[in-house]
């Protein structure tokens, strides 16, 4: 179990050259796609949804073991953020069910699934831009009495939450070193700084799951290892994390558990440095790029463009 | 049956009484004047009752030996002019408008109220008959709302903008139409023709002067969109300020229906449904067999794509206000004759119509616009069969609400990604 | 030229009641709009059903005052849910549409013959004032100074209808202030990350389509007091005149509509003024007295225009807090 590797790592933000503790033995039997955990937090039987003619999710069965940093990894296309659009009730699959912590999430409504404790980024972050940077972070946060409408004229059932909440948002604003920004509308921060705070504001609920849709698209590097150092961070601070990413160095370096998707289905899992063996894993990307490395990519944008000269040229 | 025969004796009696009296002495003690004069195939009605009301005011007249009817009223607002359909010959009704109409006060202090009167009898068609009948009118209307919805449809696909200017656009259509068969004396289908052009150029104009710019600048769609409700409301007053306020009818309007066995339709109706048919055939040509339709539909699709591929997205989007003005110009000169008349805010009337047609296909799908323009011309001309007809646009309205409930992309659209 | 008259017969607009009552209308298209993004273009059928349910309640089933303002409201809750449940789930453009379409049916039903024993049809109603001047405390008698000099009957309506308008004022702002605000705003932004975060968005969108629209069911009862309730009177035409009221003032703002609607009602009676007596003097021989009110509309078409082109955020607004920058 992971449970001795978690109370290992540090408890104090780690150093950009921190060397990630692993956490091992997650599975059960053979590491195959669908494969058992020993522990799941959730758990996707049959999900599938399709747009018109196209499939775009079709899981068989998959299981994202608890306590542990899980990448789920694919080409463009491949139906990870449609997957997670799914999990989290922004959009409904055409069959399948799924269970998080135990409890049934088919049918519940985004809003409620994010109260249980499993909350997401977006792959296009969405920083509420005319908020100040920390009107975003209380957003966040959890039961509040003041967001109800009536309770809300009267600021003395709140004022003392309020001031809670708020001093529990400096506090993550300066680990993510935003601090500076807080009076600043989320409009002015570059694309790195509203990655970050998405990821603080989602932690300001305190959730059980973090889902990250590509956290480190679009950013610089040396922001990128502040914020791998961010995900760590979570981990030993007993969350599980679900991330989205291209990226196969970062994958390599801070996953404990890979699982792939092609085509709307899960060809593969593993441990990292494993799975990127594995034939099914090249077979997807195949085509694309043969190596290791699929860093960036405008390949699926390209794609498309060249589909529409093809269709304009075929009247010549 | 009671009810009807008191109703009978009713009007009975108010014809009595009132046919002593001479046409211009009610409410002579008013500045304003509602006119009008009754009659068929050129031969003056007598004693058919008119009755005006409107604003708390109310009252009633019968035409004189001439045909002529006049009352006065005391302010300058909208008044509802009905004519009594009980009091006219055997055989002859009222065929076109219906026997209650709308009237307001244009610049001048008299306003004149004419009806469509014509062979027919009342009541005596079956309800089967009745049905065809509306059936038809309602593909005659939900092919002219097609025109005008094809071009909100393009523009908002291209644009995104949801353009409240077009109703403006469909009543220059008509309004130049009537400039130029009635004042300048062309014949009707240069006219038209020349008015379709000028539509053209209009959406050509307002695209260059308005819309260029302000994509230029960047504005999102929302304030795109509300500054399209001022443009509106600007024109729509230009016009009335330049036309008045009163409605005017083209050449032709009013011609006697022809029979085909339960149907009747009037020459304008079938060349104006042959007419719609025929275009719209065009533009189904244009986007879907011609290399600009193409590059439109790839705009609508995703204008950042297709800038990427090559295709010159300004362009697109200049061709698709010039061929949607064109359409909602024509539009509205087949909207002139379906109501029929020509008024300064008479594409304001049916613009919520045209949107609703345009939601319910479906937000930016061109041949969502054109099946939801029949579904709502359909219903809006059989709902008549039930309701009463100054209620059929709730009907339509109430539609597009319900279908939004069960299927909130519209018949034809696309739901939209999240994430 | 009267000067003096036309300065006068402007000025009277700056305290009247339909000053007021667009104020109020247009503080609850700020709820709407300014604050939650919602894009509500159906005010006016708000104010309908305000002014309807407020007169029909007297005149047909003879409520005292209170219970008439009772069923003016719960008739906007009912509508605010009507057209809440279809729509709120959907893109921006669609509420705008269907919006402006039951605004649209409210009025004709309630322009209908077939309802005209209780709506009095094309004609509306009348003869509803004596219950609210009972309630006048005033004496008999000439108030105020000037152009703002009126009898008892219009001081007393004057009196009720700016209170009301400042107690609205002040409640959006408190309640724009709480937390309850805050999501209000962060949906405006972007309603998925609000319910990324656990917030039931539909419900707020429907608290906040509710609350606006009462407060423009309350302005709709305040416009009819000083006149008759027409049908004609409830036109889109007057959602998109709140509209230009909202956008002059600062869309996201409390003080906005509110001075917003002073602003445009003096200048627009100023302009009439102008207009009508210039006509008169020859000074236009282009342009006949009808023409010239028809050039007013034109006016606020254009001014529409311009504001949201060259100051999106109003007058008041604060150039970067404001809905439709984006
Ligand atoms: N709303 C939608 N309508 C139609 N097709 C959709 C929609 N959402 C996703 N798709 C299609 O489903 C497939 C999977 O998309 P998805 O966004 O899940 O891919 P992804 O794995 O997240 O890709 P990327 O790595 O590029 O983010 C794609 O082919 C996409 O075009
Ligand atoms: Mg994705």
């Amino acid at each position: 179990m992971s449970d001795n590797a978690v109370s290992a790592a540090p408890l104090e933000p780690p150093v950009p050259t921190q060397k990630p503790i692993k956490t091992t033995g997650l599975h059960i039997g053979e590491a195959e796609p669908g494969c058992r955990k020993v522990d799941p937090i959730l758990i996707a039987d049959g999900v599938r949804r399709t747009f018109g003619g196209l499939t775009a999710v079709d899981v068989d069965h998959v299981e994202v073991p608890r306590g542990a940093i899980t990448a789920l990894i694919g080409p463009n296309g491949a139906g990870k953020t449609t997957l997670f659009n799914l999990l989290t009730g922004f959009d409904k699959p055409d069959a399948g069910k799924w269970t998080f912590d135990g409890r049934s999430l088919a049918g519940v409504p985004a809003y409620r699934v994010a109260r249980m404790g499993q909350i997401r980024t977006f792959q296009l972050t969405k920083a509420l831009g005319l908020l100040t940077v920390m009107d975003n972070m209380l957003l966040g946060a959890k039961g509040q009495t003041g967001e109800n409408m009536f309770r809300a004229l009267m600021p003395f059932l709140w004022r003392n939450q309020e001031e809670e909440n708020r001093a529990k948002a400096l506090d993550l604003l300066t680990r993510f070193k935003l601090d500076t920004k807080k009076d600043d509308y989320a409009a002015s921060l570059s694309g790195g700084q509203r990655k970050l705070l998405e990821m603080a504001r989602a932690l300001m609920s305190d959730p059980t799951l973090v889902m990250l849709d590509e956290p480190m698209a679009g950013v610089n590097p040396a922001l990128t290892q502040s914020l791998l150092d961010h995900i760590l961070n979570l981990k030993s601070e007993g969350m599980t994390v679900l991330f989205v990413e291209h990226d196969m160095h970062m994958v390599r370096h801070i996953a404990d558990w890979v699982i792939v998707m092609a085509e709307g289905h899960v060809v593969a899992e593993g441990d990292p440095h494993e799975v990127m063996r594995n034939p099914a894993v090249i077979d997807a990307y195949l085509g694309q790029h043969h190596d290791e490395d699929l860093g960036e990519d405008q390949s699926a944008e390209a794609e498309n463009v060249s589909a529409i000269k093809e269709l304009l040229d075929d009247e010549r | 049956m009671i009810l009807f025969v008191t109703l009978l004796a009713a009007l009975t009696m108010a014809t009595f009484s009132g046919g002593s009296a001479h046409a211009d002495e009610v409410g002579t003690e008013f500045d304003f004047t509602i006119s009008g004069n009754v009659q068929f195939n050129g031969e003056a009605q007598d004693g058919v009752a008119i009755s005006v009301s409107g604003n708390g005011y109310e009252a009633d007249t019968v035409t004189d030996a001439d045909g002529r009817w006049a009352i006065g009223v005391p302010e300058k607002s909208t008044y509802e002019v009905t004519l009594d359909e009980d009091t006219l010959p055997k055989g002859v009704v009222v065929t076109k408008g219906g026997n209650v109409l709308e009237a307001d006060f244009g610049l001048t202090d008299r306003r004149s109220v004419n009806f469509f009167l014509g062979e027919g009898v009342r009541n005596t068609v079956s309800f089967f008959d009745q049905f065809v009948n509306r059936f038809v009118n309602g593909l005659n209307f939900g092919l002219l709302l097609a025109l005008a919805a094809i071009g909100v449809s393009l523009i908002f696909g291209t644009t995104g903008l949801s353009n409240f200017a077009h109703a403006e656009m469909i009543t220059f259509g008509a309004l130049m139409t009537l400039v130029f068969s009635v004042s300048f004396g062309l014949p009707i289908w240069l006219a038209i023709l020349i008015a379709i052009v000028l539509s053209g150029c209009l959406g050509y104009g307002l695209d260059a002067v308005i819309w260029k710019p302000l994509r230029r600048k960047g504005v999102a769609v929302i304030p795109l969109m509300i500054v399209s409700i001022g443009l509106s409301l600007a024109l729509r007053y230009l016009y009335q300020y330049f036309f008045g306020g009163s409605t005017s009818q083209l050449p032709g309007a009013g011609m006697t229906d022809l029979k085909f066995g339960p149907i009747s339709l009037s020459p304008i109706d079938m060349a104006s449904m042959g007419i719609s048919i025929v275009v719209l055939l065009g533009v189904a040509y244009f986007l879907l067999r011609t290399r600009i339709g193409k590059a439109t539909r790839a705009v609508s699709d995703n204008p950042s794509l297709a800038s990427a591929s090559g295709i010159d997205v300004d362009g697109v989007i200049r061709i698709v206000w010039v061929v949607g003005a064109a359409l909602a110009g024509l539009s509205g000169v087949l909207w002139a004759y379906f109501r029929p008349g020509v008024s300064w805010d008479m594409g304001f009337q049916m613009l919520l119509l045209v949107f609703a047609a345009v939601t319910l296909g479906g937000l930016g799908t061109a041949f969502g616009a054109l099946i939801g323009s029949i579904v709502v011309g359909l219903f809006v001309e059989l709902s008549t069969l039930w309701i009463p007809s100054d209620m059929k646009y709730v009907g339509a309205l109430v539609v597009l609400i319900l279908v939004l409930l069960f299927r909130p992309q519209g018949i034809l659209g696309r739901k939209e990604r999240i994430g | 030229m009267d000067w003096g008259a036309i300065f006068g017969n402007a000025a009277v607009e700056l305290i009247s009641p339909t000053t007021a009552a667009y104020a109020l209308a247009a503080l609850g298209l700020a709820v709407h709009f300014g604050y939650t993004g919602l894009l509500n273009f159906g005010q006016a059928g708000f104010m309908a059903l305000g002014a309807y349910g407020y007169a029909i309640s007297i005149l047909t089933f003879g409520f005292p005052v209170w219970g008439a303002f009772l069923v003016g409201v719960g008739a906007s809750v009912i509508f605010a849910l009507i057209l809440g449940i279809p729509t709120l789930r959907l893109r921006a453009d669609y509420l705008a549409i269907v919006t402006i379409a039951a605004a649209e049916i409210v009025r004709l039903l309630f322009t209908t013959n077939t309802f005209a024993s209780v709506t009095g049809s094309a004609n509306g109603l009348s003869g509803y004032k004596n219950e609210f001047a009972a309630l006048n405390p005033l004496a008999e008698g000439s108030y105020g100074f000037g152009p703002f000099e009126n009898n008892a009957y219009d001081t007393w309506l004057r009196i009720v209808a700016w209170s009301i308008v400042i107690l609205a004022a002040l409640f959006v702002w408190q309640i724009m202030r709480s937390p309850w605000g805050r999501v209000i705003k962060g949906i405006r932004e972007d309603e998925d990350a609000v319910r990324a975060l656990g917030k039931n968005v539909y419900a707020y969108k429907m608290q906040s389509l509710i609350f606006g629209g009462v407060l423009g069911t309350i302005a709709g009862m305040i416009f009819a007091l000083p006149r008759a309730v027409v049908p004609s009177n409830y036109q889109t035409t007057l959602t998109f005149f709140i509209y230009a009221i909202l956008l002059l003032g600062g869309a996201a703002t409390v003080l906005g509509p509110i001075i917003g609607s002073m602003i445009f009602w003096v200048l627009l009676s100023f302009f009439s003024g102008f207009i009508a007596r210039a006509v008169e003097a020859g000074w236009l021989p282009f342009m006949t007295s009808i023409q010239g009110g028809q050039l007013r509309f034109i006016l606020v078409g254009v001014a529409i225009m311009l504001i949201v082109i060259f100051r999106p955020q109003g007058i008041f607004g604060n150039k970067k807090e404001l809905a439709f920058v984006r």
